[in-house]
C-alpha cells in the first residue's frame, strides 16, 4: 500500500500543477492579445456613448475587472473568485452569473451524453471484438462501416440524421429539448415530450461512438490474439477459457481508460451536436456566447470543460494504478 | 514493399478519392464562371438548376463554386497545420528521446503537460482571442496545439532506436547529435512519421471545420466549416434546403474517411502482422469454446496510433 500511496500523491501533485496551468492558460491567453474586454464593450455601445461617458464607463469596467492592478494580483483575484464559484457575469444577459447559465444547461448535456457513451462503449467493443474474432465478411463489413461512421465528423452525421429523420421523413421533432408549449418541470407530460426530442441527438452520438470503439477494439484484439503469451499458453495445453480470461484482464485496461476519458470529455465532446439540434445544453450556450461576443460566458465554459477533463484524467490514472500493478511499479521506480 | 502498395485495395481506393478531391479543389476555381467565390448569381436558397448545379446558399452564392474554394481552404489549413504539428512533434520527440537525461525530462514533462490540457479548449480560447483570423493563423494555431501526441510517440521510438548498433557505428565514426538523429534515427521512423502526418492532417481538417462551425473560422474566406456555419445559422436544414448543407457535409466525411483509410492501409503495408486474415486468427484461438463477443480477447499491446480526439472531437 506504501507504493500506491506514493503513486497517488505523485499524481495528485502533477495534476494540481496541470490544473493550475490550465486555469492560467484560460486566464492569460486572451490577455496576450492587444485590446481588452472593456474595449469590446465600449465598441459595442457604438455611437450611443459620448467621449466623456465612454471614458467613465471605461474606468468603471476597468476597475470592476481589476485591470488597473498588476498581472499577478489580477490572477490572485481571479483564483479567489473561482474558489467562491464566481465565474463573473454575462455581458449578453446583464446580471446573470455565468455559473447559473452553465448550471441550467449542464443537466441536458449530461443526460444526452452519459447514456450515449455507455451504450456506445458496450456495443462498440462487442462488435469490434466479434469482427476480429470471426474474421471474414463480418470483419470486412463491420470494419469498413465502423471506419466510415467513426471517420464521419459527429456533427455531419447529426446534420444528415436531422434532415433525414425529422425533415424529409418527419419521424422525430426537428430540434430543441422539448416543445415550445412546454416548460421544464417534473410531469409525465414534459418527460414524454423531452424523450421524443431526445432520440435523434442520442442516435447521432451513439452511432459515431460505436464506430470509434469498434475500430480500436478490432486492432487490439487482432494484436492480442497473436501475442506470445497466448501461443505459449496454448502450447502448454491451457484451455481456451482460461486464456480468454488472461487476455481479457489485459484488455480491460485501455478500454477502461477510453471509457473514463470519454466521460471526462463529455461536456466538450459534442458541443456541435447540441447546436445542430438546438438542444438546450452547454454547447448551445457556448454557440450563443461566441456569436454575441459574450466573453465571460465563453471563458467560463472553456474553464469548466478544462477542469472537468483534468479531473477525469486524474481519476483515470488513480483507477488504472489501482487495477494494474505494473504501472504503479514503473511510476514509483522511474520518478 | 512497392508491390504491397499495389496490392492493397484500401490504399488505392483512398489515394484515388483524395486525388479526385484535390483536383476538384485546385482546378475547380479555374473553370470558366467560377473565378469569384463571392459572386451572387442566385437568391436565398435557390434550388439546384441548370444554371446553379447545387443551388445557392443563404447569401445567394453559388454552392458549387463555394464548395471548390471551401475545399481548397480546408485542405490548405489541414496540410499546413498537419505539417507544423508533425514537424514540432518530430523535432521535440526525437531530440528528447535521443538525448535523454535532463533535456528529456524537461521536454517530455512539457509534452505530457500539454497532453493533459484539452486541446480543443485552447483552440477555442486562442481563436476567440485572435480577432483577425486568416488561413495561416488558423493553421498555425491548430498545428501549435496538436503536436504533443506525435512528440510522445516519436520519443518512445527514438529511445529504442538510439541503442541500435548502427547508431553506435555512426557515432564512432565521428557523427554529431544532429547528424545521428537525421541520418541514423529518423529514416527508421519514416513509415511511422508518414502515418502520423496523415492522422494529423485529418485531425486538422476536422478541427478547422469544428471551429468554423462554432463561428471561430478564418475571416473573409470560405471553408467547408464556414459553409456549414451559415447553413445552420440560416436554418437550411429545417427549411429543407439540402443543397446548402449536404455537399460540405459529404465532402468533409469523404476526405476524413479516405485519410483514415489511407492511414489504415499504410499501417497494413508497414506492419504485416495486421494483415493476418481471419483464418490464421481462428487457428490461434478456437471459437466455440469462448463465448464470442462478450469474452472475446483484446489487448494492451501496440495500441493503434490514435490522434487526440479532435472535436473533443470528437469523443
Amino acid at each position: 500500500m506504501q507504493t500506491f500511496q506514493r503513486y497517488v500523491a505523485g499524481k495528485l501533485v502533477w495534476y494540481l500543477g496541470v490544473l493550475l496551468l490550465a486555469i492560467l492558460a484560460n486566464w492569460y491567453l486572451p490577455r496576450l492579445i492587444p485590446g481588452n474586454p472593456v474595449d469590446i464593450i465600449i465598441s459595442q455601445l457604438g455611437g450611443n456613448a459620448t467621449g466623456e461617458q465612454a471614458k467613465h464607463i471605461y474606468e468603471v469596467y476597468v476597475h470592476e475587472f481589476g485591470l488597473d492592478k498588476p498581472l499577478w494580483e489580477q490572477f490572485l483575484i481571479y483564483l479567489g473568485n473561482l474558489a467562491h464559484g464566481n465565474l463573473g457575469t454575462s455581458f449578453a444577459y446583464p446580471g446573470t452569473p455565468v455559473w447559473d447559465l452553465i448550471r441550467q444547461s449542464l443537466p441536458w448535456t449530461i443526460a444526452l451524453q452519459v447514456p450515449a457513451i455507455l451504450i456506445g462503449w458496450i456495443v462498440g467493443n462487442a462488435l469490434g471484438a466479434l469482427a476480429a474474432y470471426r474474421g471474414g465478411w463480418l470483419d470486412r463489413g463491420a470494419f469498413l462501416s465502423s471506419l466510415f461512421v467513426s471517420s464521419m465528423p459527429y456533427y455531419c452525421l447529426a446534420i444528415l440524421l436531422l434532415f433525414g429523420l425529422a425533415i424529409a421523413v418527419p419521424l422525430f421533432p426537428a430540434g430543441g429539448g422539448y416543445s415550445f408549449a412546454n416548460t421544464p418541470e417534473l410531469s409525465s407530460d414534459f418527460v414524454l415530450d423531452a424523450l421524443g426530442h431526445y432520440w435523434l441527438p442520442f442516435l447521432s452520438l451513439v452511432v459515431v461512438f460505436i464506430g470509434g470503439q469498434a475500430v480500436g477494439m478490432r486492432s487490439m484484439a487482432i494484436y492480442e490474439l497473436g501475442a506470445d503469451y497466448v501461443n505459449y499458453g496454448r502450447s502448454l495445453g491451457i484451455g481456451d477459457n482460461r486464456i480468454v480470461r488472461y487476455v481479457f484482464r489485459n484488455a480491460a485496461l485501455p478500454q477502461v481508460t477510453g471509457l473514463a476519458i470519454s466521460l471526462g470529455t463529455l461536456v466538450g465532446g459534442a458541443l456541435i451536436t447540441e447546436i445542430v439540434f438546438n438542444y438546450p445544453g452547454v454547447g448551445s450556450v457556448l454557440f450563443g456566447a461566441i456569436r454575441q461576443n459574450d466573453y465571460p460566458v465563453i471563458s467560463g465554459i472553456t474553464l469548466f470543460i478544462a477542469v472537468a477533463l483534468v479531473v477525469a484524467n486524474f481519476l483515470v490514472d488513480i483507477v488504472i494504478g489501482f487495477i494494474d500493478p505494473r504501472i504503479r511499479a514503473a511510476q514509483s521506480g522511474e520518478r | 514493399m512497392l508491390s504491397s502498395f499495389r496490392h492493397n485495395t484500401r490504399f488505392q481506393v483512398s489515394v484515388g478519392i483524395l486525388l479526385v478531391v484535390l483536383v476538384f479543389a485546385l482546378a475547380g476555381p479555374f473553370l470558366p464562371g467560377r473565378g469569384d467565390p463571392n459572386a451572387l448569381p442566385g437568391k436565398l436558397f435557390d434550388p439546384p438548376s441548370w444554371k446553379l448545379w447545387l443551388g445557392s446558399d443563404n447569401f445567394g452564392h453559388d454552392v458549387l463554386t463555394q464548395l471548390m474554394y471551401g475545399t481548397r481552404t480546408s485542405l490548405v489549413i489541414g496540410i499546413v497545420a498537419g505539417a507544423v504539428a508533425t514537424l514540432i512533434g518530430v523535432v521535440i520527440g526525437s531530440v528528447s528521446g535521443f538525448r535523454g537525461g535532463l533535456l528529456d525530462d524537461v521536454l517530455s514533462g512539457f509534452t505530457n503537460l500539454l497532453l493533459a490540457i484539452p486541446v480543443f479548449v485552447i483552440l477555442i480560447i486562442l481563436s476567440d482571442a485572435v480577432s483577425n483570423r486568416n488561413i495561416l493563423t488558423m493553421a498555425l494555431v491548430i498545428g501549435a496545439t496538436s503536436w504533443p501526441w506525435t512528440a510522445r510517440a516519436v520519443r518512445a521510438q527514438s529511445t529504442s532506436l538510439r541503442v541500435r548498433e548502427h547508431v553506435d557505428v555512426a557515432r564512432l565514426s565521428g557523427a554529431g547529435t544532429a547528424r545521428l538523429i537525421l541520418l541514423e534515427v529518423l529514416p527508421y521512423m519514416a513509415s511511422y512519421i508518414s502515418m502520423a502526418f496523415v492522422l494529423q492532417l485529418a485531425a486538422a481538417i476536422l478541427a478547422e471545420a469544428a471551429l468554423s462551425l462554432l463561428g471561430l473560422g478564418p475571416s473573409n474566406v470560405v471553408s467547408l466549416g464556414i459553409m456549414l456555419h451559415w447553413a445552420l445559422l440560416w436554418e437550411s436544414v429545417r427549411n429543407g434546403a439540402w443543397w446548402a448543407f449536404v455537399p460540405p457535409t459529404l465532402l468533409l466525411t469523404i476526405v476524413s474517411f479516405s485519410l483514415l483509410l489511407l492511414q489504415t492501409s499504410l499501417n497494413e503495408v508497414f506492419n504485416p502482422r495486421l494483415r493476418t486474415g481471419g483464418a490464421m486468427r481462428r487457428r490461434a484461438l478456437q471459437p466455440g469454446l469462448a463465448p464470442a463477443g462478450a469474452a472475446a480477447p483484446v489487448g494492451v499491446g501496440v495500441a493503434p496510433i490514435d490522434p487526440e480526439p479532435v472535436s473533443g472531437s470528437g469523443r
